[in-house]
């Protein structure tokens, strides 16, 4: 291989493009994380599974809806609520009945979940590899600094920003954002006033399954969708909301771009162990700052 | 100091179970005695995870990193070195305790959950680096058919080494958790505060458990190549390691033999709920969540706690 010829200022861009578009992706999906992380207190292992259901709905809403764009653009609106209510019903009819017990336990019944999850979707998909088109808008290439660049990453790149931008005023403008934010600090303080917490981490939890759901339907048409693409994720977003600081969404956001920068680079340099880049980025990280690069809210 | 530590009616049981062991092979069927010998391997990697999460109370979420790092060693140190097979058995081992080292050096300076996700992390990087790397480890193939002396390369010598050594690192690990070292290491999951405020250096000794149940896994690992003849990529994966912190809660992770049934119950159901279906993480999954709601402190605890032989509020004032 000729260094020369990979290296070049366009490749190097273009990879930006793509390592920044993967960003995104992973920061919805563990700005997601990161909000159940910072109100309840425990890290979702389900939510690789969620993520996983958002794709597979993504699919199969998409071959509902008859198919072609406007079955696209109803499916990715659709799937995240379709993961939410599967959220929904785990957290009312098992999760919140152990808010009052260690989080050891909160956390091995998200893993619980997660083995459940997974094999649901085994018997409910199948265990074959599905792909979605994406809408013919966003097909082809576009051309920037003159190598081509998908425009279905481009698309990510909009919608990442969008999200963080929901997501924060969400959390800062709105009642209960903000009531949100208060449980994370000081539950006690919040049931104290007169707010029922319980349905507080509720709302915690499906919003942040919701999220997960969105990044699955998001990735679908870039991926073949298929199971195991829990694993992959979940850990990824268990070492992006660590290196952020737990709880962080902006954490969260910085946390992605060093994981999917590291990542979209480490296939430039070498493909075979492009898996270890991000991880040595984390080692990095966390030697340098313990807990994460900004602080945590707890 | 054995007189201490052991008195003879708390022998009679394990004594009794181990001889039954012992005249066990030649009776039953070859399959049994394969199952049996999974158990150990399997008793003595919960039992080492057990060290530092019951008694130590750390979250040690990825303790199979360390066993997939004792089996690896030695499955390449037999398959690509000629040296004696001894030193191939001892290094095993002491490669997982290097590595444990290295990684609890790492976490033992972030506490609690911190401390289990970058553990999950970095055992991860390990599980990657054995999943990528085809020519050293192949993959995710794995390796098969690891040579082994002809001694132990049958099911039954496989067998009788594997309760051996499992009997010995019992014994082991019962005098460390009788020990100064395991007293003090209990204080600490306790109360970690007050320890360091009598002049317990609390890290050092957290890091010390992680580096002896490392070890101990890594045994584990080498007598998994032993049973089984072979090493994968999924022994160092995370969904494994956190079935094997399931076997803990499952036995009752405040007692001593709780890891060691909690393995056999497992190791058993997955075999023969494996017959009849393919969805055993489902199954897993439900009683996870049975047992989180119903038996948190487990089926030995729960025997413990009826028999009376422990007092509730002992459990009670340890899961807190």
């Amino acid at each position: 291989m000729d260094i020369g010829q990979v290296f070049t200022f366009s490749a190097l861009g273009s990879q930006f493009l793509v390592g920044l578009s993967r960003a995104m992706i992973l920061f919805i999906v563990s700005a997601g994380m990161s909000f159940v992380l910072g109100v309840l207190r425990v890290p979702n292992i389900a939510h690789g599974s969620l993520y996983m259901i958002g794709a597979f709905s993504a699919f199969s809403l998409a071959n509902l809806f008859g198919g072609g764009s406007g079955g696209f653009w109803l499916a990715l609106i659709a799937a995240p609520f379709v993961v939410a209510i599967v959220a929904l019903v785990a957290e009312r009819s098992l999760f919140c009945h152990l808010y009052e017990r260690e989080h050891l336990m909160l956390l091995l019944f998200t893993f619980a979940l997660m083995l459940i999850l997974g094999d649901l979707v085994k018997m409910f998909w199948g265990a074959d590899y599905r792909s979605i088109m994406a809408p013919d808008a966003l097909q082809g290439f576009v051309s920037i600094l003159g190598s081509p660049f998908p425009r279905y990453n481009l698309f990510l790149l909009i919608v990442g920003p969008l999200v963080g931008i929901g997501l924060w005023f969400f959390s800062n403008k709105t009642k209960i954002g903000k009531i949100a934010r208060a449980a994370a600090v000081d539950r006690e303080m919040v049931g104290a006033i007169g707010i029922n917490v319980s349905w507080v981490f509720a709302f915690a939890f499906v919003l942040g399954c919701f999220l997960a759901g969105l990044g699955g339907a998001l990735v679908s048409p870039m991926v073949s969708v298929s199971i195991g693409m829990d694993h992959d994720i979940i850990m990824e977003a268990f070492l992006i909301v660590t290196i952020g600081g737990l709880g962080n969404m902006w954490g969260a956001l910085v946390g992605s771009l060093i994981f999917g920068l590291t990542q979209s680079y480490g296939v430039l340099f070498w493909p075979q162990f492009a898996i270890v880049f991000p991880y040595i980025a984390v080692v990095i990280v966390l030697t340098w700052r313990p807990r994460g690069m900004l602080k945590s809210v707890w | 100091m054995f007189k201490d530590v052991f008195n003879l009616k708390s022998l009679v049981l394990p004594g009794a179970i181990f001889v039954v062991l012992l005249i066990l092979p030649p009776i039953i069927p070859r399959f049994y005695t394969y199952i049996l010998a999974v158990i150990f391997v399997t008793a003595l990697l919960a039992m080492s995870l057990n060290m530092v999460v019951g008694h130590g109370g750390l979250f040690q979420f990825h303790h199979g990193a360390f066993y997939g790092v004792g089996a690896y060693t030695v499955a390449l140190m037999l398959t690509k070195t000629s040296l004696p097979i001894w030193a191939c058995f001892v290094a095993g081992p002491i490669m997982a305790a290097l590595v444990g080292l290295l990684i609890g050096a790492f976490c033992i300076r972030l506490t609690r959950l911190y401390f289990g996700m970058l553990q999950i992390s970095l055992g991860s990087l390990v599980w990657a680096i054995a999943f990528r790397w085809y020519d050293l480890t192949g993959g995710d193939d794995g390796m098969h058919g690891i040579p082994m002396p002809p001694i132990i390369s049958s099911s039954k010598g496989a067998y009788y080494f594997a309760l051996i050594i499992l009997a010995i690192c019992m014994i082991v690990i019962y005098l460390i958790f009788k020990s100064p070292f395991g007293a003090t290491l209990q204080a600490i999951r306790d109360n970690p505060d007050r320890c360091e405020a009598i002049g317990i250096n609390v890290k050092r000794h957290q890091l010390i458990a992680i580096v002896i149940a490392t070890f101990f896994a890594g045994i584990a690992g080498v007598l998994f190549v032993v049973v089984e003849g072979s090493v994968f990529p999924d022994l160092l994966f995370w969904v494994y390691s956190l079935e094997i912190f399931i076997m803990c809660l499952l036995g009752g992770w405040f007692t001593f033999a709780g890891p060691i049934l909690g393995a056999a119950i497992m190791v058993s159901l997955r075999t023969f709920v494996g017959i009849y279906t393919e969805y055993w993480t489902l199954i897993l999954g439900i009683i996870l969540i049975l047992l989180i709601f119903f038996l948190p402190e487990g089926v030995w605890g729960y025997v413990l706690e009826k028999l009376g032989s422990r007092p509730k509020e002992a459990i009670e004032k340890g899961s807190k």
